[in-house]
């Protein structure tokens, strides 16, 4: 099929015109009555009577109309769900702050339920002084606060085949993006004194999968934080209460939650999440190693296949995410004919690096089909490629770091599927 | 190689000149750890030989602790029950259509099992397995992979001898001099790109997404229906099944009560069955039937499960699962039920067993 660009060019001044012709030919929703809208005519039950007192939610909620903002998981991806995943709802959020609620989790061995007073981190290895700390020792240290975006490397790993799940909470869900408040690594590093030959440090859970990683020093003593709040407040058990290691820009598999121990050594460790997992697999059968950054990528989170278009032809809202491992995102395109023409998307909040951006696209829709596509360009100068482009490099059994172009097909009704496209 | 090599190189330098005008600024928090904390906490192996500790273990005693301990997940010549991760087998299948990444045709470096199975196996008893067992693991891990013959001892001073077959198909990430160059494109079309445009694929052919009870809602939301209305048109499969157990749920006034700190115990311990079993609201058969309801039902009560034959054969003699039997199976499930799909070795505390079993009960339908 082929997609025409008539009519929907996005100029303006074509927005407003479809905004003024919209508002003469759709009927506000609710305002089809007669006599006028009885959200409106008719007094409502929270006109009259009174609501809840200050302390019937000593920790606030999401309204009760919200219930269908959730994490959701994809059963059959993993054998149990303590050893699982699930997913961010990116197409219920806007700006670029993922609420700790709806950040996605991942585990090996389930949530660890951690009383702070019984963790301690140990730094031993290849330093002058071993050291111990209480969560209480950490709060003396210096403290900052960053915005940093967490990308699990399989994120859109199911998609290496071609388009296989219908929503961008499913194919693009395990990310967030949160403000952490920690002490930088470098500091707790410098604590214990690290000897010339430390070229590697290993970050260690305390759960019982005692996750490991292999970092290279200089990752540690650049950006990396031992983080203890997200959003403001202590971190939720299932992203690492009460400590968890902070990699800006990399995989999130070496965010190490429920932190316990840094060991520094001169080597690698090579342990089963950078050898086993987290490898990609090339076409040829051989595997590339410690494939940390996360490459820029994006993606429309609306419209797409769980957050259709309802309102018909007129002015539309298109918007999404987009993120780089390397950097800031200066700029997005945006198109909706399937790649013939691209347009600036505006980008909307603040940029920061190694974080979410906000992007959106008006357009006056003209009922027909559309092919949606984002295309991040990042701080230096990368281009995110289609899913061919990539494919050329890696083949289709890499699993990780899959950030081709994501395409959505959206019908007449305004309904849309994950697609893909010449 | 890579250029990130380079710049880890030049850090060794910047390593050391930071670490000495830092240590003026230490600020003196935290304590020194004592040997035996470190000792207790650092037991993490490399493929040096680092960390390795004393001890040896047999292919043939492997093979009865594999047997006892992985295989319920791993399946017993390591290729894997359900989606647990197959451990043997793959050879030659890297460059395949549907790769098969083993221990045997993967993995580079033996000293990763020795360590992973060390500080995480059994999947929900980690760090229960004593040194010289896993060597024995690791040890019939290799003869799963057909690396070593049936009277293999792997040991602390025949380890380094070992190369696994996939060592030197790994290389250190180059995506800088290849994709990085190629995606950086300074000058990129933007208008009338292309003639035409095919979609080449679509979700919709094999959609594999899930959508729950919410997510109708809020679709039907959107849409403007009447939500409570499209909920029932849509998921009147479950409510069905929610008025059906409504209706068999039994009195709870008839119900003796349960001992809720051993339920809470059960629970703990049922982490020991949750990798094939299922129990409470939304429960599903797994590589284990789910076990709502469990005691007092007959034998092989949930429809669809592919029970073994002795338990079936003990079902046409209407055994009803009580407390008492299950105890006994609970403890040598083996020797319960002959031929049993359940290779979980049993339980060996009479208490975790009540505790279990307190559990179930709290699960009754």
């Amino acid at each position: 099929m082929t997609v025409s660009d008539k009519g929907t060019k996005p100029s303006r001044r074509a927005f407003l015109k479809g905004a003024a012709a919209a508002g003469g030919t759709l009927a506000g929703a609710g305002a089809a009555h007669a006599a006028g809208d009885p959200v409106i005519t008719e007094l409502q039950p929270w006109m009259q009577q009174l609501g809840d007192g200050v302390d019937v939610a000593p920790y606030g909620k999401p309204s009760e109309y919200e219930s269908h903002v959730k994490r959701r998981t994809v059963e059959w991806l993993t054998a149990d769900p303590v050893s699982s995943i699930n997913f961010t709802p990116l197409h219920e959020l806007d700006g670029i702050i993922t609420p700790n609620g709806l950040c996605f989790e991942r585990h090996h061995a389930g949530t660890a339920h951690i009383d702070p007073a019984k963790h301690r981190l140990m730094i031993n290895g290849l330093v002058d002084t071993p050291l111990v700390f209480t969560m209480a020792d950490l709060l003396r240290f210096p403290r900052e606060n960053h915005v940093y975006f967490l990308e699990c490397a399989a994120n859109s790993g199911m998609e290496w085949r071609g388009a296989q799940l219908n929503g961008c909470q499913f194919t693009h869900g395990m990310i967030h993006n949160v403000m952490y408040t920690g002490v930088k690594l470098r500091h707790l590093l410098e604590e214990a004194g690290v000897k010339t030959s430390g070229k590697w440090v290993m970050p260690e859970g305390a759960d019982a999968a005692a996750m490991t990683r292999s970092i290279p020093m200089e990752k540690a003593l650049d950006d990396c934080l031992v983080a203890w709040k997200m959003n403001g407040e202590a971190l939720r058990p299932e992203q690492g209460y009460p400590l968890r290691l902070v990699v800006p820009g990399w995989e999130g598999n070496m965010w190490v939650k429920w932190l316990r121990r840094i060991e520094v050594g001169d080597e690698p460790w090579h342990h089963r999440e950078e050898t086993s997992k987290y490898t990609d697999l090339l076409a040829d059968g051989t595997a590339r190693r410690f494939t940390w950054e996360m490459d820029a990528k994006s993606v429309i989170t609306n419209p797409s296949p769980q957050a259709p278009i309802l309102h018909g032809k007129g002015p539309t809202v298109l918007t999404g995410l987009a993120w780089s491992g390397r950097g800031t995102i200066p700029r997005v395109d945006v198109t909706i004919d399937g790649g013939k023409n691209w347009h600036a998307a505006r980008m909307s909040g603040p940029s920061l690096d190694k974080s979410m951006h906000r992007f959106y696209f008006e357009f006056d829709w003209d009922g027909g089909e559309l092919l949606l596509q984002s295309r991040a360009h990042d701080s230096t100068g990368y281009v995110q490629p289609t899913k061919n482009e990539l494919r050329d490099y890696r083949g289709t059994n890499s699993i990780y770091h899959n950030n081709g172009i994501q395409t959505w097909y959206v019908n007449k009704n305004g309904e849309a599927e994950n697609v893909e496209v010449s | 190689m890579s250029k990130f090599l380079n710049v880890l190189t030049a850090s060794a330098v910047a390593v050391s000149v930071l670490a000495t005008p830092a240590m003026a600024e230490n600020l003196g928090l935290g304590r020194a750890a004592t040997p035996d904390e470190i000792a207790a906490w650092d037991i993490d192996i490399r493929p040096d030989g680092q960390g390795l500790p004393e001890g040896s273990g047999s292919v043939m005693d492997g093979e009865v602790l594999y047997t006892e301990k992985c295989s319920v997940c791993h399946g017993v010549f390591g290729e894997a029950v359900g989606r647990w991760p197959v451990l043997a087998g793959g050879d030659g299948s890297l460059s395949d259509d549907r790769p098969v990444k083993t221990v045997g045709s993967y993995w580079p470096y033996l000293s990763t099992v020795w360590d992973y199975v060390h500080r995480a196996m059994p999947f929900g008893d980690a760090q229960s397995l004593s040194n010289d067992e896993v060597y024995a693991i690791t040890a019939y891990l290799m003869y799963l992979n057909y690396l070593v013959e049936d009277d293999f001892v792997l040991s602390k001073e025949n380890f380094l001898e070992v190369r696994l077959p996939n060592e030197d198909n790994f290389f250190m990430d180059d995506r800088a001099d290849g994709e990085l160059v190629a995606f950086a494109k300074p000058e990129i079309c933007m208008s009338d790109c292309k003639d035409s445009v095919e979609i080449t694929a679509r979700a919709a052919i094999i959609d594999v997404t899930p959508e729950d009870a919410d997510a109708r809602k809020a679709r039907a939301a959107r849409l403007g229906m009447d939500v409570s209305e499209s909920e029932g048109a849509a998921s009147a499969g479950e409510d069905d099944a929610t008025q059906e157990a409504a209706a068999s749920a039994p009195a709870e006034s008839g119900e003796p009560a349960l001992d809720m700190a051993l339920v809470a115990e059960g629970e703990r311990v049922f982490k020991k069955c949750a990798a094939c079993h299922q129990v409470g609201e939304g429960a599903k058969d797994r590589v284990g039937p789910v076990l709502n309801g469990v005691i007092g039902a007959p034998f092989g009560h949930v429809d669809g499960f592919r029970y073994s034959k002795g338990l079936l054969e003990m079902a046409d003699e209407g055994m009803v699962w009580t407390e008492d039997n299950m105890a006994e199976f609970l403890r040598k499930p083996r020797d319960y039920i002959k031929r049993t799909k359940m290779s979980f070795a049993g339980l060996r505390k009479d208490e975790e067993i009540a505790a279990v079993i307190e559990y179930l009960k709290s699960f009754s339908e």
